[in-house]
């Protein structure tokens, strides 16, 4: 049952909501009930040919030879397809906005780098005549040694998964091999500091497993069109992959999606789309390229693991005054979104706390594991996960009730984020208060007076008096193409225009002279501050248009 | 090999068809027949989208060989509603935002149509077992047992 709490920042909302707080019916739920919402599947071709891939049974494997001869002799056997009859053979998701670099074939023609990775596609009148030739094409592969561990893949000597990036981590801003936050100086804040907790956090792959599997069907249509039908939950960037990797205008790709039978992230990929066109383009016919539920499970892409080193310096009386991070998101064995998922994770640390001493190393790492992409929250979901552990154990150090230990270092509108921006629209003490009432969980009478407009700003809202960088990672002599040159190594573009994420600072100008870290002013004991006007349309809106991935 | 003639009284009507051997009632249903709304999910009985009546009896369809049905009575979400006019459990799925990408909905409702063709006053733990063969991924399952309480007309716990 959904409450609404009107004492809660009761002043920025009025209540002349029209839809807002009254039930209603999904716009699309009349198709969904009478079992007519349009799924890609659900429409009908006259002599649609079925698309199956024949895949790597290896992790890591250079390809010596693919022979399709005895497929191509199949019943029912119209073509089979292999790297060479892909176009542009090579792509990465997000260079459509210009970042990262061409690293993941279509079809792969000289290696393997992860179990399930396809290397010829047949196309036959049947699925199962599909089937029965995926079974006869011939691959000669050379089996390579593979490395499925974060850390073990970036030591010295581990085996290059990905040709594209030698060392096995993504160079970001093509400059660095890991991403950086750096906020005050942590180390100095950790020499100071009662306490030093540490802990290490590891997440696993989950699958996205959407009920419907991800699938395009294509057909050629008038005036040297294709139309495609699809799960994608990316429509144009499905089209504008499929433009780019059939090196075909878009004007003739006629996409139509928009009903997805679930997609939480794993329908972003665009691997369906290309190969279905490219297929009736080859054929002159209706062509449908889906995985079965059992590719859905074990080649869909999942949300990436995730590992996580976490190091916070706090005070006897709970104050948090550094945080340390070192991340490594596993990839995988190609890109897809994880570079993006880093940047954006980077740009939420240290978590919805005020700390004054910021610190993170985060490695984007090739392994020769399913490659990683969106899910819900991704890049976000882990990180939280790890801080809010990390968090229960600080309470625990210094013997403090885990509610009020977030409170007291919950940030307050006006405070400065580690990536120099001012919170704002800040609500985590009130959740926080809201939950300890619900569950019955008492706590500390300055918790309960705290609120998120109230002793934020001030002296929290200066910029660290000085903030050590440092040059660790840089990458020398790597060709990063256009994307990490536009404006400048260091002002990269995100994908997201409007994401607050400013991952390399600048030393300040000036402020050369090293000052001891401090713990900024307690909030309980803080100088009133004027409170920030605040603008009440934004108050629960994404900064970020990726929001509902 | 050859086809095999299938005739059965699909949601109503008399339809045939020709189904090659070993092929599936699910495939038969949407390519043979043109009826989309048993879904493939997984292919493997697991999940429950592909679910219609076979004689009043919930069956996955991709369990089931096509001509295996003939002679059979089959009902589907294709044929729930009585023309225009919606069965009650249609209705209080749009009313209770019991669906939300809509792929598990009609092997739901045939598996909840199931249970109230011979228990027209479930408990919600009836509920709960009848639909535990279909997968939902969005919604939860707890707004679709409320749906499929209020479908029979009772009252729903908040």
């Amino acid at each position: 049952m959904i409450e609404f709490r009107k004492d809660l920042f009761a002043d920025e909302r009025d209540d002349t909501l029209n839809e807002v707080g009254k039930p209603t019916r999904r716009q699309d739920i009349l198709g969904h009930v009478t079992g007519r919402s349009p799924y890609f599947d659900d429409h009908l071709f006259d002599g649609l040919l079925h698309m199956r891939a024949v895949r790597s049974p290896h992790h890591h494997a250079r390809i010596r030879r693919i022979d399709t001869a005895e497929a191509e002799r199949m019943p029912g056997v119209v073509r089979v397809l292999t790297g060479k009859d892909v176009p542009q053979n090579l792509n990465t998701l997000l260079s459509l906005l210009d970042f990262g670099i061409d690293d993941e074939p279509l079809l792969s023609t000289d290696k393997v780098a992860y179990r399930g990775e396809p290397v010829a596609c047949v196309i036959a009148a049947t699925e199962l005549q599909a089937r029965d030739a995926v079974a006869k094409v011939r691959v000669d592969y050379e089996e390579l040694p593979a490395v499925f561990d974060v850390e073990e893949a970036l030591k010295p000597g581990a085996p290059t998964v990905n040709p594209v990036y030698p060392k096995n981590a993504f160079v970001y801003h093509g400059r660095y091999d890991h991403q950086k936050l750096r906020f005050g100086d942590v180390d100095a804040a950790l020499a100071q500091a009662d306490h030093v907790v540490e802990g290490r956090y590891q997440m696993s792959p989950i699958e996205q497993a959407p009920m419907e599997t991800c699938g395009a069907i294509a057909a050629p249509e008038q005036n040297d069109r294709y139309v495609c039908y699809t799960s994608t939950q990316a429509l144009f960037f499905s089209l504008g992959t499929a433009a780019k990797m059939l090196k075909m205008g878009s004007n003739r790709l006629h996409f139509i999606g928009g009903t997805v039978g679930g997609g939480f992230g794993g329908k972003v990929d665009s691997l369906h789309e290309p190969m279905a066109i490219l297929g009736a383009s080859l054929t002159g016919r209706p062509c449908k390229f889906a995985w079965d539920r059992e590719e859905e499970m074990q080649v869909g892409a999942p949300r990436g693991a995730e590992r996580w080193y976490l190091t916070d310096g706090v005070m006897n009386d709970g104050r948090i005054v550094a945080r340390k991070f070192t991340g490594y998101f596993d990839s995988g064995a190609y890109t897809r979104l994880s570079s993006y998922a880093i940047i954006k994770g980077v740009g939420h640390l240290p978590g919805p706390y005020t700390i004054p001493n910021v610190h993170a190393d985060v490695y984007c790492v090739f392994t020769n594991r399913t490659p990683a992409t969106a899910m819900r929250g991704f890049g976000i979901t882990g990180v939280d996960f790890a801080i809010e552990a990390h968090m229960d154990k600080v309470a625990e150090v210094v013997g403090m009730n885990p509610i009020d230990l977030r409170i007291l270092n919950a940030y307050r509108d006006g405070d400065m984020k580690a990536h120099r921006r001012l919170a704002k629209n800040t609500a985590l003490i009130e959740c926080c208060q809201v939950a300890a009432q619900k569950a019955g969980w008492s706590i500390a009478p300055s918790s309960q007076a705290a609120a998120s407009m109230k002793d934020g700003g001030g002296a929290r809202a200066a910029l660290p008096a000085h903030t050590v960088t440092d040059q660790k990672g840089l990458v020398e002599g790597f060709d990063s193409g256009s994307y990490a040159k536009k404006a400048g190594a260091s002002a990269p573009p995100s994908p997201s225009s409007a994401q607050p994420n400013r991952p390399t600072p600048t030393p300040t100008p000036g402020q050369a002279a090293p000052a001891p870290a401090q713990a900024r002013p307690a909030p309980q004991t803080a100088a009133s501050s004027p409170d920030q006007p605040r603008n009440k349309p934004n108050r629960f809106s994404s900064l970020s248009g990726f929001r509902r991935r | 090999m050859g086809k095999t003639p299938v005739t059965l009284t699909l949601n109503k009507a008399e339809r045939a068809g020709f189904t090659d051997p070993g092929e599936n009632l699910l495939n038969f249903l949407r390519r043979g027949l043109g009826d989309l709304s048993p879904k493939y999910g997984c292919g493997q009985g697991t999940c429950g989208a592909c679910t219609v009546l076979i004689d009043g009896e919930p069956q996955l369809s991709c369990l089931v060989l096509a001509e295996t049905v003939s002679g059979k009575t089959v009902n589907t979400t294709g044929g729930l509603a009585d023309g225009a006019q919606l069965h009650a459990l249609q209705t209080a799925f749009m009313d209770g935002f019991a669906a939300q990408c809509g792929y598990c909905t009609p092997g739901m409702l045939m598996a909840a149509k199931a249970l109230l063709d011979r228990n027209p006053r479930p408990s919600r733990d009836e509920i709960a077992e009848a639909i535990s063969g279909n997968l939902c991924r969005c919604t939860g399952y707890a707004p679709i047992i409320d749906a499929i309480l209020a479908a029979t007309g009772q009252q729903v716990q908040g």
